[in-house]
């Protein structure tokens, strides 16, 4: 199984570098699997995009519905995939340390 | 810059919106590979989880019973005479070149083995051409049976009527028999039986994003419009693709607009809030199985009649219920029914008569994207042209060898919308992104699920702007509420 190392520590992900226990998650982890996504820093908009995709999760099971996400965080689509250039399903939910949507999505 | 090779990728731009036959590139698309299943899901759909140690011999059992239950497979197994009319008719060779992607080369992998096995010509395999099936082979089926989409357009243009699709399902179905699938379609099914959909929606997160759209077009209309979970007794039964609740919300408030208007009572269900079904890319038994949940659905709730959303596969598998799930006669005609279809009955009937603001879609000049599905397995092809026309003034068709019948698929149809085979998804969108180019249309419209989200991938990857969306929602723009 693929691992990704963070500061000595080693963390299990998937193939494609979601990580496998989204309650290992922690704000340093996020930063770490940024980097691999295009985001060089996590802003305070990031972290309130990363901060809702976590607090969805953690009450439903699942990412929210993209619409939701957006009027709930106040960022249109556009400026979604601006702070997170491979989408709010791949990019945002990855460093959110939720699992992947996937389905015809 | 993407973050895949684009190696398998030819760049040649087309002609008129029409790709000519690529020089040959052997072995183009060799490395580019579905990842496996995981134990998790195999195991949830009652499948090995990995190679079994008797894997030739179970696959030839398996192979053997396919060819005894299905006369049609081997007819197609046996009447091929590599003509070669296919060999430039499948995306994926248009796309990347690698003639082991011609339909009749990839056929032929199975064919091979037929030969060798279950014909006298595999008393001399140097003779004929049929060959052993050996662990080179296996990995070739699962390398280019999971680069066909099973759209059947080479089946189109064959001059025996050998459907394709056929053998791509069976060879799947052999694989999946032996322990060999892939992690994309076998972790969706394990999803419905776990969720009841394949996005892996929990029953709660379902009724608090119908809440949510019952909120957001009671802000946008002012109207109490409804999008009802598990109401028992309600006279209709929507099965939308899951993603319409989660990403194509547009598709989704279309369908709750529609029933408002017409004053009907309808519900989705959370034990089935799927129409889609992943089972058609794996194996029969999943197929049934998953379909076999509409019905029960539909018969937990009462409902009157169930009405298939925009998805390809959900009706290329929708239109088989009765054969699969059993006689529908409990439900009233007609059936299985697609929202497409139920639009067209009504504007027939004249329910949208002087209630229908073309106008509204007038900053749309739009082009329509079938489905390989619903137009080439589920014979929807008038139907949503028909909704098109009377509800937006500018329409545009692309080439018509790129349309209707002899439509391209998506390039990520039945399995094959997985970002680790990025490189075959965009070869393969290339003729549709350049029949689309071609019509400078600024809206794809397109009544499938997977098709609404490889197309704008696939359009931004070969320049084409163009937004993506429904049928409905260019309907749902235009109706005076």
């Amino acid at each position: 199984m693929p691992v990704i190392e963070l500061e000595g520590i080693q963390m299990d992900v998937d193939e494609d570098g979601f990580i496998q226990d989204p309650a290992t998650w922690n704000e340093a982890l996020a930063v770490a699997i940024a980097k691999t996504e295009d985001v060089e820093e996590l802003t305070e908009d990031h972290w309130k995009v990363v901060s809702y995709l976590r607090e969805y999760y953690q009450q439903f099971g699942i990412a929210p519905m993209i619409r939701k996400l957006c009027k709930e965080t106040g960022y249109d689509l556009k400026t979604i995939y601006e702070l997170f250039p491979s989408g709010p399903a791949k990019g945002a939910c990855k460093i959110a340390g939720l699992p992947k949507p996937t389905g015809c999505v | 810059m993407p973050k895949f090779d684009e190696t398998p990728i030819i760049k040649d731009p087309a002609v008129n919106g029409v790709l000519r036959a690529p020089g040959l590139r052997e072995h183009a698309s060799t490395d580019v590979r579905c990842h496996p299943s995981k134990p998790k899901d195999t195991a949830a759909i009652d499948l090995p989880a990995e190679l079994v140690p008797d894997w030739k011999e179970r696959a030839l059992a398996k192979f053997g019973e396919l060819l005894e239950q299905n006369q049609a497979l081997r007819v197609y197994m046996d009447i091929c005479v590599r003509c070669g009319a296919c060999t430039d008719k499948c995306q994926f060779f248009l796309g990347t070149g690698d003639p082991q992607n011609f339909p009749v080369a990839r056929a032929e992998l199975l064919r091979r083995v037929y030969r060798r096995y279950f014909t006298p010509a595999g008393l001399f395999p140097d003779l004929g051409a049929a060959s052993d099936l050996d662990e080179d082979l296996l990995r070739k089926w699962y390398t280019y049976f999971y680069q066909c989409s099973e759209c059947r357009r080479c089946s189109v243009f064959c001059p025996y009527g050998i459907d394709t699709a056929e053998i791509t399902i069976a060879a799947r179905e052999i694989m999946a028999s032996i322990g060999v699938s892939t992690k994309y379609v076998t972790e969706v099914v394990a999803k419905v039986y776990q969720t009841g959909n394949n996005l892996g929606i929990p029953p709660a997160a379902w009724k608090d994003n119908c809440e949510f759209l019952e909120e957001e077009v009671l802000e946008e209309t002012g109207l109490p419009i409804r999008f009802p979970v598990d109401e028992a007794g309600a006279d209709i039964l929507l099965v939308p693709p899951s993603a319409d609740n989660f990403a194509n919300t547009d598709t989704m408030i279309g369908y709750g607009k529609l029933f408002h208007y017409l004053g009907l009572s309808w519900t989705t269900s959370t034990y089935c809030n799927e129409g889609g079904n992943f089972g058609l890319f794996l194996n029969f038994a999943n197929l049934q199985k998953v379909n076999r949940r509409i019905i029960d659905a539909a018969r937990m709730l009462g409902v009157k009649t169930i009405i298939w959303g925009e998805c390809g596969h959900a009706w290329r598998a929708g239109i088989l219920t009765p054969t699969l799930s059993g006689p529908m006669d409990m439900f009233d005609p007609p059936y299985p029914y697609h929202i497409s279809q139920f639009i067209v009955d009504m504007l027939r009937k004249g329910a949208f008569d002087g209630r229908l603001d073309k106008s509204a879609n007038d900053d749309y000049l739009v082009t329509y994207h079938d489905p390989c599905n619903s137009a080439r397995a589920g014979q929807l092809i008038e139907e949503p042209r028909q909704i098109i026309r009377a509800v937006c003034n500018r329409f545009v068709e692309m080439p018509p060898n790129t349309i209707r019948e002899k439509t391209f698929c998506c390039g990520a149809g039945n399995g094959l919308l997985t970002d680790e085979i990025m490189p075959i998804r965009m070869a393969g969108g290339k003729p549709r992104a350049m029949a689309v180019k071609h019509t400078k249309a600024n809206y794809l419209a397109t009544v499938c699920a997977i098709c609404k989200a490889q197309l704008p991938e696939s359009m931004h990857y070969w320049d084409v702007p163009v937004k993506v969306g429904g049928v409905i929602d260019l309907l749902a723009n235009a109706l005076k509420l």
